[in-house]
């Protein structure tokens, strides 16, 4: 499977977006472009602009600079052009306490002019069951799933997904990601806000990392991760009465930059030949580590090194 | 599962099958569902007035006997006393308990910005809770007034068309005030508390614990200065003495043409 990795057929483009509140400066300087087709990931702290920015696109702000298009409309002044062609699930956003799952699909399904078979739904999100439970007696997850429901009734070429699975206990946000991975499948262009790592990592064919109102990285996980990866990190076990001169011998590769011991481990950092280099020469000595591995870089590494910020990814009360 | 076959290039222009959009039954007959759901809802916009004659006719003593005092209301049974102030309450439970509280709600947990993403406008749903609000005082003023007739003596009203006008404009301007709670309160126990606080001042000044003839002057004169002490005394001076209640009128015409726009002007959709 194959995902566009450079922007084609764009259905949203954001250029250079602001947004004050007052003194407070949400959005300072917001550059994207989204795929038809993709799912694209907005990845930042709380408190980023995330949700700004979403909402800005969908109409619901006026932004203070920069322009943003929507399946080629301009949201800010034609807000009702793209109503029937983008579905957007809001952070805490409830419905009615005594609403039931069916009666709330097939109310919102009576807006649009196209929309999608409410039963159908209903069944996709495993709601089938609920359908005449009232939305104040569903879980959580229950909840989230509806809410999903909702931004898909329209049938939109476009989904923006604002912080899916917060609260969300670790079954049902697996369940959730499958289906949003079904969603994509079936052609809807996901936006998905997000401030887990895990879940960005997972779903995104692309994504932003935005920090204080600003993007500051962009591309395919795996090219974020890559971008930084001149370094290897590895860790090893050493047989008991390892002589010391090979450990020594080990720091003194021009490959290696630390060898650090942890616990009954050591752990070595250096450029990307560092392994084989570490493992021929402790060979040489005739040494066989006991147990070796490799420590991979995760897109939590990158979000920690370009926000400064502690990443989560687990789910935090809110 | 949902297909997406829409073009990609232009926006067609959006079908306008009401004035409201698509949409606005299923958003009316949703929220009537909602409304009926709500037992609060049924017991005080609907039965309360009804409750409230049976109550005081055949519980409160006096309220039976023959009035004997000269006046337009000599020769009458006490309890006809109570009709223009339980008119006033069937107007101000849906105005003011129902309709702010349903908004606030609204607001507070994000369904108008839902909706405000969808086609369907967050106005909508303000067009419905005024319907059902509207609805809801008629059917239970209808009620009330049945109940009376089949319990009680009917008396006819000396001047029909200045009762109804009284009630058309006091149930407009009680309204009024309703609609601007609605507008600002950013949470429904806001909405509840100013609700409440405006609710009973007002049935206090329509008469419900001192109806028409033994209230206070000054109680009173304060009292036609209010949106529901206007209807109450309008219903009352129309229905009994045939009086054209002229100040009453203007206080309620003076109320709707301040409250509208105000509340047009403050109402946050978000």
């Amino acid at each position: 499977m194959t995902r566009p990795t450079r922007p084609a057929d764009p259905v949203i483009e954001i250029s250079h977006l602001r947004k004050t509140y007052g003194e407070k400066v949400a959005v300072a300087d917001v550059s994207l472009t989204v795929s038809r087709g993709e799912i694209f990931g907005i990845l930042g702290p709380n408190g980023a602009g995330k949700t700004t920015t979403v909402e800005t696109l969908a109409g619901l702000r006026q932004a203070d600079g920069g322009t943003v298009r929507v399946l080629g409309a301009d949201p800010q002044s034609h807000p009702e052009a793209i109503r029937d062609r983008l579905g957007i699930q809001l952070q805490e956003s409830r419905l009615p306490a005594k609403i039931r799952a069916r009666e709330a699909l097939e109310l919102y399904a009576s807006f649009y002019r196209d929309p999608a078979d409410p039963a159908e739904l209903l069944a996709m999100l495993g709601l089938t069951d609920k359908a005449e439970t009232a939305f104040k007696d569903l879980s959580g997850g229950q909840q989230q799933r509806l809410s999903i429901a909702l931004a898909l009734v329209g049938n939109p070429e476009i989904a923006v997904l604002d912080e899916l699975t917060t609260g969300l206990d670790p079954q049902a946000r697996r369940d959730t990601w499958a289906l949003i991975e079904r969603v994509r499948d079936s052609g809807v262009t996901i936006l998905l806000v997000t401030h887990f790592m895990d879940e960005a990592e997972r779903l995104a064919d692309r994504l932003a990392i935005i920090d204080d109102g600003r993007v500051v990285a962009e591309g395919t996980p795996t090219e974020l991760i890559a971008a930084r990866d001149d370094r290897r990190t590895f860790r090893m076990r050493l047989p008991e009465h390892t002589p010391a001169d090979a450990v020594a011998a080990v720091r003194d590769l021009p490959q290696v930059e630390a060898i650090t011991p942890i616990g009954d481990e050591y752990e070595v950092t250096g450029g990307h030949r560092v392994l084989p280099d570490v493992v021929i020469a402790l060979a040489h000595r005739d040494v066989v580590p006991d147990e070796i591995r490799t420590l991979t870089r995760s897109l939590e590494d990158v979000f920690v090194e370009v926000t400064g910020a502690p990443a989560e990814s687990q789910e935090v009360p809110a | 599962m949902t297909t997406t076959t829409a073009p990609t290039t232009s926006v067609p222009p959006r079908s306008r099958r009401s004035v409201l959009g698509p949409g606005f039954g299923a958003l009316l007959r949703s929220e009537v569902r909602l409304f009926l759901r709500e037992p609060g809802n049924v017991f005080f916009a609907l039965a309360f007035p009804t409750v409230l004659i049976l109550g005081m006719g055949y519980l409160i003593p006096g309220l039976d006997e023959t009035i004997t005092d000269p006046g337009p209301l000599e020769g009458l049974r006490t309890i006809v006393v109570m009709i223009p102030p339980v008119l006033a309450t069937a107007m101000a439970a849906p105005a003011l308990t129902t309709l702010p509280a349903a908004m606030a709600t609204y607001r507070e947990q994000g369904v108008l910005k839902r909706l405000s993403t969808t086609p369907m406008r967050p106005q909508g749903v303000l067009v419905v809770q005024v319907i059902i609000g509207v609805v809801a005082f008629v059917v239970a003023a209808a009620l009330a007034l049945a109940v009376f007739a089949a319990a009680f003596d009917w008396v006819a009203p000396d001047e029909p068309l200045m009762v109804v006008l009284s009630v058309v404009l006091g149930a407009a301007a009680v309204f009024g005030v309703g609609l601007l709670i609605a507008a600002v309160a950013a949470k429904a126990s806001t909405a509840n508390a100013i609700g409440m606080l405006t609710y009973f001042p007002m049935l206090f000044f329509a008469g419900l614990w001192t109806p028409g003839p033994i209230m206070p002057d000054a109680v009173q004169t304060i009292g036609s200065y209010t949106p529901l002490g206007a209807a109450s005394q309008g219903i009352e001076a129309a229905w009994f003495a045939g009086e054209v209640p002229a100040r009453q009128l203007v206080v309620m015409v003076v109320y709707i043409a301040v409250l509208y726009p105000l509340a047009a002007k403050l109402f946050r959709w978000r």
